[in-house]
């Protein structure tokens, strides 16, 4: 039992971890459905342009994506000297940086879910409900949601876990600030690194256990989900 | 009272360009080949493609103009596919009330249970909509852009996608809401069947542009129109058909005409009969002892140029209608038959349309 006992440093990484795995999917929902909805309305150089950015993520390695978000947010930065200037707080080493940076890094892991129950679902039953009277909220809440569910939740969890996994971003961008950028995988590099292994094998297991836990129900909620490759 | 449309705009290799003032009376059906534009220009009035430059104004309400633009879902326009597109969350109740609820109640001239009833649809109501077949699922279709009391009806080849014994089965029905529906209705076909049995008006469309507008009666008086098939000319008379009487025959009467049909008993009231020119001869005088059970009295109003061996001539029957006969070239110049002439029009067979 003694071996399942988390010190209160392992406690804080895992408050940090959820909340930004949390914000991340929402913030991401939210993003992503206009985005996917446009992408899967039609075919144009622009549309293709932007879905090859999107998925930049799946292939680029993660150490690239925080070197250029910390160039661009830190303090000498075009987003982060702006902030500097205008009084704020430069986003380097800093929650709302990691969040930045999770949001574009889990990116395709929302977009493509939604993209494909998008373009299952087609204009048909949009066209239809308009001619029926309804608006375009409407037609949000009483038809694209209810036809698209599987591929919402596909797309929350799938982003919620990939978050969970991060590592190189958050590492490059927020460095290993306790209660502020210290995630799990950090603090289970940091244990290593320390040579505490029983430590680094605690939250292992926990992520190992969760991850699983996750997939497994991507997996049950959506037979013929294939479009995203972990 | 019109539905004015003006439309340009190229794809590729397509092209539509139209300008005309549809009458908004009856049905209007939209003919023309597939790929025509037909299904393109249903798209434009109903505003689900949003053409540069395009105007389409109903009844003096701008749908579209300049940068004025009315979303379909506030056009008021009942809309049928090609496909019955059912809301596959929703039940037949369900999608029955989706366009109803959202109506205004000072709005609704039609109530659930008379849509109901007109399409005799209450069997389905509690059913699962992907355990209907096509012909239900269409025939609910229908009743759901009903229950909206759309200013406008458009449908889209409404019943192309269905086998010939559903087609059969939903005919009944279409021909039932043309007749009892109070808006006008825009029908999108390229079966000249439906067009005879449906239209008052039709719109012939070529290769994205208008050819011409006009009336059933004006368009199948036409050598060589469009509606013609492999069966050759065809005239449409309309008028009231009778009970059975003793002789085990129907009564088809049109102001002074009357036809008489044998065969099963068929539903009285008003009716389309379709009369081929080709089981149509005609006698200089009234001939006795035929079997053939109907001769009228008609004057040739119109001798068309031969074609394929064969003369059609339109002609006028005592309640104005037109009906077309076909001869022989010889059979014209032995009786010496000229515009104006009063003859008999002899007539083999006639298809009463459902």
């Amino acid at each position: 039992m003694e071996m399942l006992e988390l010190s209160p440093a392992d406690w804080q990484a895992i408050a940090v971890t959820f909340k930004l795995c949390f914000y991340t999917t929402v913030i991401l929902l939210i993003v992503a459905s206009p985005l996917a909805w446009w992408l899967a309305s039609g075919r144009s150089m622009l549309r293709t342009v932007v879905q090859a950015i999107v998925a930049l993520p799946l292939v680029l390695p993660p150490t690239v994506l925080g070197f250029y978000l910390l160039t661009i947010l830190g303090p000498r930065g075009f987003v982060g000297g702006t902030l500097e200037e205008m009084g704020w707080h430069h986003l380097a080493f800093s929650f709302e940086g990691i969040l930045i940076g999770s949001v574009l890094y889990s990116m395709p892991f929302a977009v493509q879910p939604l993209q494909e129950a998008f373009n299952t679902l087609g204009r048909r039953p949009l066209e239809v409900a308009a001619s029926l009277g309804a608006g375009a909220v409407d037609r949000f809440f009483t038809v694209i949601l209810p036809l698209t569910k599987g591929g919402f939740l596909v797309a929350a969890i799938l982003t919620f876990a990939h978050t969970l996994g991060e590592f190189g971003v958050i590492l490059m961008l927020g460095g290993s600030i306790p209660g502020e950028t210290k995630v799990l995988s950090v603090l289970i590099y940091d244990h290593a690194e320390a040579m505490d292994y029983a430590a680094a094998q605690r939250l292992s297991l926990l992520l190992l256990f969760v991850s699983f836990v996750v997939l497994f129900v991507v997996y049950a909620i959506n037979h013929r989900f294939t479009t995203v490759k972990l | 009272m019109t539905l004015a449309i003006q439309v340009c705009f190229s794809r590729q290799s397509f092209v539509l360009d139209i300008d005309i003032d549809l009458p908004l009376s009856g049905v209007i059906a939209l003919f023309g080949r597939s790929g025509c534009g037909k299904t393109t220009l249903l798209r434009v009035i109903a505003g689900l493609e949003r053409v540069p430059g395009a105007s389409v104004i109903f009844k003096n309400k701008i749908w579209q103009q300049g940068n004025r633009f009315l979303p379909l879902s506030q056009r008021r326009i009942g809309l049928v596919f090609q496909e019955a597109s059912l809301l596959p969350h929703l039940s037949v109740r369900g999608n029955l009330e989706y366009g109803y609820r959202r109506t205004p109640i000072a709005q609704r001239r039609l109530a659930l249970n008379e849509v109901v009833e007109m399409l005799e649809i209450g069997d389905l109501l509690e059913r699962s909509i992907d355990r209907l077949s096509g012909g239900q699922s269409q025939r609910i279709a229908l009743g759901r852009a009903l229950l909206t009391s759309p200013d406008l009806l458009l449908l889209d080849e409404p019943l192309a996608a269905l086998d010939s014994q559903s087609k059969r089965e939903i005919m009944p029905f279409l021909l039932k809401l043309t007749q009892q529906a109070s808006m006008p209705i825009i029908l999108i076909t390229h079966a000249s069947d439906e067009v005879e049995r449906l239209a008052d008006h039709v719109v012939f469309m070529h290769q994205g542009c208008i050819e011409r507008t006009e009336t059933l009666r004006e368009a199948i008086a036409r050598p060589g129109s469009p509606l013609f098939d492999e069966k050759g000319p065809v005239a449409v008379l309309e008028g009231k058909l009778k009970a059975m009487d003793e002789r085990g025959l129907q009564v088809f009467q049109s102001g002074p005409v009357c036809l008489l049909l044998g065969g099963p008993e068929q539903p009285q009231g008003l009716r389309r009969l379709r009369v081929l020119a080709r089981d149509v001869s005609l006698a200089l005088d009234e001939p006795t002892g035929l079997s053939i059970l109907n001769h009228l009295p008609v004057i040739i109003e119109r001798i068309d140029p031969e074609s394929a061996g064969r003369v059609t001539l339109a002609c006028r029957l005592a309640d104005g209608q037109l009906l077309l006969a076909q001869i022989t070239p010889w059979s014209l110049l032995q009786l010496k038959l000229t515009t104006g002439q009063r003859v008999y029009a002899l007539i083999k067979s006639v298809v009463l349309l459902e």
